[in-house]
Parts: C-alpha cells; structure tokens; sequence
C-alpha cells in the first residue's frame, strides 16, 4: 500500500516534470542558517559558524542527488536521457546509422522470412479439430511425394476391421472437373473425399452445411459438391445463394450444399483444393470406376485413434489386417506393412521439407550473426574513436555502468530500428509469398502473427546484446588515467586490434560459407535443369481434350484419336504428334505387376517386377522427343488381333534380360504375354530425385481407351500453336473444352523446390557478399584513417608503394584469406546440411570452390580499392600542414 | 575516545519517526539534532542525508510537511507524524523489537543450554 501510494507520487512528479529543487533549496538554507545561528551562540566567529554548519550539513550534491532520486523515477529518467542523449549521437553520424540499420534490415528481414515460412509450414498446426490426433497412413518403404496409397476396397476394408482408430476417412486429391454453370465453364481441381471426412476432421462450413456419412447410399447417390471459399469467390462473385443451386460438374448435375471457410484447405499445407464431392460420386467425375477396382491405388487414408490408443499399437492393428488382405487377395494386396505420419507435408516429403527448412533457418541465422560481427566491429571503432570523451565522462564522475548502460541504448536503439525496418520489409515479403500462386491450387498463406513478430522481437534484442557487447567492453575498460598518458587509440592497440580481427575473420568465414552454398545450389538447380529427361519439353505442346464426354465406345475413341493426331500432323511446321495417357511428372504413378511368362499364378509375390506402365499411340516417342534405342515405334497395326506388344525402356531391359538384346522377348502384363518390339532411353517419370525406373510402354491400339493426352512438336510459337490447334481439334470434336499448354510450362512446378531453395541461398550468398563488403571496407578504411599519420611518416622516410599498401590494407586481406579458407573448410564440411536444401550438393565441386574463392578475392579487391587508394595519396606535406 | 558510529541502513527512517512521535511536530534541523541527542552523540549524522529519507516518508504518507516559524522566527518546514505514519511506526518499532530480541538469544546463548 505504502509502495503503491510512493510510486504514484513518483510517477505524478515524473510526468508532471516537477522538480523540488527550490524546497530542498530553501530547507537547505533554513537547516544551515538554524545550525550556524547555534554555533554563533556557542561562541564561534560567524564566518566560522557556518563553515562549521556546512560541514556537519554533508555534501550538498550527494544529498541532491539522492533527492531526486527519491522524488522520481530515476530509472526512467535516465532512460529517457540516454536515449535522447544516443538518438543525437546518431543523428550526428548519420552514415553510419544508416550503415548499421539497413545492416540489420537485411539480417532480421532474412531471419524473419525464413522464420514466417518456417512458422506456417511447420510450427502452425493445421486448421482442424485436435491435429496432433490425426494420422496419415503410409506404407513403409520410402516413396517420395506419393500421397495415394490405397485401393478403395483394401480403405474398406481396413475402415471395418481395425479396432484402434475411431474414423477414417479417404481423399483422392486428384480430381480435376470442368464446372460450368450459367453457360461459363471453369476448368477445376478439388478432392473425393468420404462422407465422414468433414466430421472427422471437425470443421465447420461458412454457409450451408457439409455433407456427412449418413448422406451416403451406395454409388452416385450423393450429388453435392462442397466449394472452397476461392473458388466460391472467383466462380461465384461471392454469391451467398448458390447454396442449394445445382451446378455441373463433367455435365453430371450437383448440388452445391455448402461453402468451406478460407482457412479451410483440407489437410495438405500446401494444396489448396477448389472443391469436395463424395467419394461415391467418383465415377461421374473421373468417368472410371474405382470404388470397386483393388487394382487402383487411388485414396489416401487418414483417421483417427481411438482414447488411450498409441500410433505403435494402431500400427501393429493395421499390419495384422495388411497381413490378412495379402492372403484373401494375393492377385492385388501386398501386404506392405504401415506407418502413421502427421498429414500436411506431402507424405514422406515432410522430412524434406523439414530438413530443408531448419538448414536454412540455420544458413539465415549465420547472417545475422555475420551482420552482428560486422556491427560489432563497426561500434567497437566508433568507441575507439570516442574513447576521448568517454574517458572525460569517467573523469567527471559517470560511472563506468553508467557508460555501458549510455552505449547499449545506442546500440539498442539501431538494432530496434533495423529490426523494425526487418521486420516491415519481412511482413511485405510474406505478402508477396502468400499471394504466390506457383500453380492454380497450390500456395502457402505465412503470415506475420504473433510467434512470428515475437521472434522478430528476438532476435532484434539478441543481436543488440551481441554488437553492444563490444563497446561495452571498450568503455568499461576506458580510463582517464591512460587516456591522458596517450593519443587517442594507441593505448589498447593491440587487444583492440585482435578482437575485431577476430569479428571480421568470423564474418568472413560465415560469408564464404554462405557464398559457397548459393553457389552450391546455383550449380544443384543448373544440373537439375540439364539432367536427362528422357524427352524434350521444349518445342512441345500438350493438349488436353476431355474425351470422356462424348459418349462413345472404345473403337470409335481410338479413330477419334488417330483422326486428331492426323489432324495435328497436318498442321504446317508440326514435325510429330501422339498421344500419352500421362505425361511424366504429373503425379499419381503407380507400378503395375509383371510376370514371366509361364507364370500361371498372378500372386504378387510371383511377379518379377513392377515398372510403371504408360500407353502411347505411334509417333509419341517422336513428339516427346524420346529416343528409341532399339527395334520399332509402334504402329497403328498393332490391334487386338495382333500379338501383344511393348517397347521398355533401358531399366527395365537391363532388370529383365541384363545385356541379353530384350527385342524379341516376352513377359506377361495385364494378365497378356506381351513381345518386346523396341527399347527407348531412361528418363525421369515421378520426380527429379527418383533413382532409375523400370518402364512399360503399352500402345493404345491394344488397350482400353481412357484418357490421352496429345504431345505436339514443332518448332512454331506456342502462342500460334495453340491456336492451331484449338482450330483443328475443334474442328473434330465442336463443344469439347480443349486446353493447350506448352510443355516446358506445365514442368515448372517440378523445378519450384530447386528453385526456391536457389533463390533462397542466392539471396542469403548475395547478403552474405554485402556484408563481406561492408566488413572489409569498414577495417580498411579504419585503419587507413586511423594510421594516416604513421603512413605519412613512412611515406617520408621513403617507404615504397608496396609498403605502404601492405601497412594499409594487409591486415584485412590476410584476414580474408584466412577466413575464406576456414568457410570453405566449412562449407565442405557442412556439407550434409547442404545436401538437405539442394538436391546432390557438392561443396568439393571444383566450381564451386574456384567460384567461392573467385567472389571472395573480387570482393576483398574491391572492398579494399578505396581505402588503398586513400594510403597510397598520403602525402607528407599535407600532413604535415595539418598537425 | 568512543568511535561514533554511521547511521544502519534502514534505521534512519524509524529513528525519525519516532523522534517526531516523542516531540511532535519538528523541522528538519530538530530532528538531526535530537536523534544526535538521543544517542549520546555516539551516531556520526551527515545531517544532509536526512532530507532524502524525509521525502520517501512524506510520499509514502508517514509523515506530512508544512511551512512554518521556528522558535526564533525562522521560516522553517516542519514535519508532522500523519495516522498512516503512526501505524508505520508501531508495526516497525515491533519488527525491530523482535529482531533484536531474536539477536540477543543468539548473544546470551551457551553450549550446554542448549540440548
């Protein structure tokens, strides 16, 4: 209470500026004057009695002091003087405010990037009821980016028999539809999802409702369609009563029931589905029945566990049933056992994805602390400089913790300003990035939230601590004493010098680690780009062409598809055509099953291989720019009534027959003894990382008709070449949406990650070569200037330019040496963290290391130019003139 | 001769305070003096330092000031014990007594009264 009423009073004379300085004055006087008065009649002379009062009375300043002390808040008082006092000896130097600020701008601007991502990829738990009791179910070997991992009938059964989950729901997330309504056609991507998905996942519509379990009756008995509140946007204007319109999705009608929040994006951070029908329906969407194939691995499955059931005992539960579908359907069931993961990182791509985040996060923080070093040893010259009147402050009586309290305001105050500053220009780069569509459906929404302004907050005043530590140091050190027995500086020379050696030989070796590493993924993304495809994206185009809504039986499809490819072909400059029924890394690929031939039991286990199957038309390998090896195309003789034919591609030889030649051998797929006519070259099918793949390649002629997709080649513009090809194809089948890409466009969403993580350590390499700069100009020129007397006298004596270039800027450039060799040793080292952001880093790759030392030399050259030149135009006489 | 000795941190407040409670209201002189008084001049007072403690105690409330005439017409500011002050007192006066009780057993205490 007494507390409480003290520090009101203190805090209303504070704000109030009120200053007793006059009461103290006049009860000083009245005690003094009352003192002396009884001196005087204790005999004493009056020049005498108030000597005498005076002194009993004590030192009127410390009693002052105290005074005030107690009538304020001292605390914040000084504070406040500090602060004003550090913002006028900012404002006083304004180059090098700016220096320092724009320094740190960059190095927490970077951090909090990395962090805003780092933060809503991994540390921001998905927009669902309970996340951290909802589970992903995979099978245990490793494959990458595969999401589908199931046929509907093993989810089924699995969704029946387990006892340790208390939901499971399935999603194909590879639904893609044309919505029209009011006569306007939208070309869409969403998921089929089960009707328990939306209860499972507890979320809830923002208008309408959801579609439950209970609206499940058997196949196509639900027509409703749930929107993603963007496309609701972009589709629908917003429109709130479109709930319970119908709208048609491939020509089948549907009932929109409900519209999804914006934050509602199912349960992979990074697709952004654009709406949700029931599973059942899937037919009517996909035109292909895979509800009742087990053949068709097609759903992913997530669920949840039951109270008090662990992932270990949910595991060992699904691998009993696993075990038991492998035995009841031996044709089709693996019985590969499981594994539970958190759903949102793309499957297996998590640990990528995780690895490839904290690397940076880890590369980011090295800037900051090389941005540190060079602030450090910015401040710690600048103390050097101002030891003058730091030792006159200590001399007059400002105590040393005074002092360190007066520069750490300073450098509190930059580093609040560039954190600010970071943080602003971080916020507007996260914008950018959310708004960043790399693809129709996909995005990622960072923001700055609380956790990541926190962070931000941090690290602005962990770096304030470590730049503000150095001339701390220097001023709790200063002393009158030497300051008077020396010039300024001269005194700590050699201390001084060897700590900020040491800064500046840090900073150095982190840039050239960071340097290295952009070049390391410079070099990652060029090899990714020039890594062999297996065809040619350039010059191609790819048509897509929804057959599947012109009712018509398979014969009649594939003379469509001859005639369209003749059509193609005819067009001027058009120098090949077919068709693929998927082009390679689309997605969605799965082995199928091979045997020898003899082979009468088609049990998984007695399958030799499984390669994954395409289905060409001739001319395919020619549009693609595929080369064949070996043996013939196929051709549009090769029917049903011809002997089965395939052409391999040089995995799958070498697994079958090693260096047998493979044309003329058999094998059995799809349950036909199958010749081998031709051997094509290795290529890239699912992903850039994948290992050689084996690979079938079945021609249409003898295949059931489903979707194709047509490669064109020519070397005209894309733009002419799709319309081109809109006018032909549309001249065959009038009405049919038809959708022209070039290929080289549809492959970039492989490249995003590589080139992502290039732009990302390019721009951390490009900050690092900055700060090198900054690092190695600001001690070249400090020494310069502080040495521009002792060079003049050298220059006097008859030192040669060599000399004085040596004495000049020696020392930095034998720190850059040194320290580009200790990043590089680093870099080689580190190069396992490396290898997590770039696909096949290699720090050892002689370009890479004659590069990094390369920009380092330039940079020090350049870096030093100045300074050199400035030692090199010393002249004595003007020197002298000035002293 | 006796070494006079400095001031205990802490106890120059309650030594004030009681000073003004036993003399009513006094300016700030007075105090020092007295308190010098009551110790036997064995307390070296560096009576400047008074004022500071002064303050806190009229901000905190214990006590409260006015301008007035002295003994021999001097204008002077003499504080006054407020109720707030008076309970202040008492609470600390019997903090300090068992203190120094407490203190004193530890003095008087011998080896084999203890068990």
């Amino acid at each position: 209470m007494r507390a409480v009423h003290r520090f009101f009073t203190r805090l209303r004379n504070f704000t109030a500026m009120r200053h007793n300085d006059e009461r103290l004055r006049e009860e000083m006087e009245s005690h003094i004057a009352i003192q002396a008065e009884e001196n005087i009649c204790a005999g004493m002379s009056p020049e005498e009695a108030r000597r005498c009062a005076r002194l009993k009375f004590g030192a009127v300043e410390a009693v002052r002091e105290n005074y005030h002390a107690e009538e304020g808040l001292p605390f914040i008082e000084n504070l406040l003087i500090d602060v004003r006092y550090a913002l006028r000896i900012l404002r006083k130097s304004p180059a090098f405010t700016a220096v320092a600020v724009v320094t740190l701008m960059l190095g927490i601007g970077a951090n909090v990037v990395v962090f805003g991502v780092l933060n809503a990829v991994l540390l921001h738990p998905l927009d669902v009821r309970d996340p951290q009791n909802l589970y992903q179910l995979r099978h245990q070997q490793w494959m990458s980016g595969r999401l589908l991992t199931n046929s509907y009938p093993a989810f089924e059964d699995l969704r029946r028999r387990n006892t340790t989950f208390s939901g499971m729901a399935a999603i194909d997330a590879y639904s893609h539809a044309s919505l029209t309504w009011n006569n306007a056609a939208f070309s869409v991507s969403g998921d089929e999802v089960t009707g328990n998905y939306f209860d499972l996942l507890g979320v809830q519509p923002q208008a309408g409702r959801f579609f439950h379990a209970a609206d499940e009756h058997g196949t196509d008995s639900a027509p409703y369609v749930v929107l993603s509140d963007a496309l609701w946007r972009s589709a629908f204007h917003a429109d709130p009563g479109i709930v319970g319109m119908t709208v048609e999705l491939n020509k089948h009608p549907f009932t929109v029931v409900g519209i999804a929040t914006a934050q509602f994006h199912g349960t992979e951070r990074f697709v952004w589905p654009g709406y949700w029908i029931p599973m059942l329906n899937e037919e009517q969407l996909d035109s292909f029945d895979y509800l009742h194939a087990r053949t068709s691995i097609s759903v992913t499955v997530i669920g949840r566990l039951k109270p008090g059931v662990t992932p270990q005992q949910a595991t060992e539960n699904l691998n009993a049933i696993a075990a038991e579908l492998a035995n009841e359907y031996p044709q089709t069931d693996e019985g590969l056992s499981y594994r539970l993961i958190h759903p949102g990182l793309i499957g297996d791509e998590g640990d990528v994805i995780r690895g490839f985040l904290w690397s940076v996060t880890v590369l980011a923080l090295l800037v900051l602390a090389a941005a540190c070093a060079n602030l450090a040893s910015l401040f710690a010259a600048r103390a050097a400089d101002r030891s003058r009147e730091l030792a006159l402050r200590v001399a007059l009586g400002s105590s040393p913790r005074r002092l360190v309290k007066q520069l750490f305001t300073e450098a509190l105050l930059v580093s609040l300003l560039g954190g600010a500053a970071g943080l602003a220009t971080a916020g507007l780069l996260l914008g950018v990035l959310s708004r960043w569509r790399p693809a129709a459906e996909s995005h990622l929404a960072a923001h700055v939230d609380a956790r990541v302004f926190v962070a931000a907050l941090a690290l602005t005043l962990i770096s304030a601590l470590l730049f503000g530590m150095v001339p701390a140091r220097h001023a709790w050190r200063s002393s009158p004493m030497q300051m008077m027995k020396s010039g300024p500086a001269e005194v700590l020379h050699l201390r001084r010098f060897a700590l900020r050696d040491l800064l500046l030989g840090a900073q150095i070796a982190i840039c050239t680690l960071l340097v290295t590493a952009s070049l390391v993924a410079v070099r990652g993304m060029e090899r990714t780009l020039h890594a062999p495809l297996g065809f040619q994206p350039q010059g191609a185009m790819l048509v897509n062409i929804d057959l599947s809504q012109v009712e018509q039986s398979d014969d009649v499809a594939l003379a469509k598809k001859k005639e369209m490819i003749d059509a193609a072909r005819s067009i001027p400059g058009v120098t090949a055509a077919g068709t693929v029924n998927r082009t390679p890394m689309t997605g969605g690929l799965h082995g199928t099953p091979i045997f020898l031939p003899g082979t009468k039991d088609f049990k998984l286990n007695n399958s030799v291989l499984a390669p994954y199957v395409f289905q060409i038309s001739p001319g395919y390998f020619d549009a693609a720019g595929t080369r064949l090896l070996a043996g013939r195309d196929v051709s549009w003789n090769d029917t049903a009534k011809t002997p089965y034919v395939a052409i391999v591609n040089e995995t799958f030889a070498q697994n079958m027959w090693a260096h047998a030649p493979a044309i003329g051998q058999h094998f059995i797929v799809s349950g036909n003894l199958t010749e081998v006519v031709g051997v094509v070259e290795n290529g890239k099918y699912h992903d850039m990382q994948e290992s050689p793949q084996p690979v079938v390649y079945l021609p249409i002629s003898q295949g059931n008709q489903g979707e194709s997709i047509f490669v064109v080649r020519s070397p005209r513009a894309p733009n002419e070449m799709t319309a081109a090809l809109q006018r032909a194809f549309g001249g065959i089948l009038p009405n049919v949406p038809i959708a022209v890409e070039s290929w080289s466009e549809t492959l970039q969403d492989q490249l995003l990650p590589a080139r992502a993580a290039t732009v990302a350590l390019g721009v951390m390499g490009l900050l690092a070569a900055m700060l090198a700069v900054t690092g190695i100009f600001g001690m070249a020129a400090y020494s310069v200037s502080r040495r521009t007397r002792e060079l003049g006298i050298r220059v006097a004596l008859g030192a040669r330019k060599a000399q004085v270039l040596s004495a000049a800027v020696g020392r930095p450039i034998g720190l850059l040496g040194v320290g580009s060799g200790v990043g590089l040793l680093a870099g080689i080292f580190l190069s396992r963290l490396l290898g997590h952001i770039v696909y096949q880093a290699n720090p050892r790759d002689p370009v890479v290391l004659v590069g990094a030392v390369l920009t380092m030399a330039l940079l020090g050259i350049a870096a030093s130019a100045i300074p050199a030149r400035r030692a090199l135009a010393i002249d004595a006489s003007t020197l002298m003139r000035e002293e | 001769m006796k070494q006079k000795k400095d001031v205990q941190q802490g106890t120059l407040a309650l030594m004030i305070l009681k000073t003004i409670d036993v003399l009513g209201p006094l300016h700030g002189y007075g105090i020092a003096r007295r308190i010098e008084q009551i110790s036997g001049d064995l307390l070296s007072l560096n009576q400047g330092t008074l004022y500071p403690v002064l303050l806190r105690l009229e901000q905190e409330g214990a006590i409260a000031s006015d301008w007035a005439s002295s003994e021999n017409n001097r204008r002077a500011r003499f504080y006054r014990l407020t109720r707030a002050g008076r309970k202040l007192l008492e609470t600390e006066k019997r903090d300090w007594e068992q203190t120094s009780a407490i203190i004193a057993r530890f003095f008087e205490v011998k080896a084999q009264d203890l068990p």
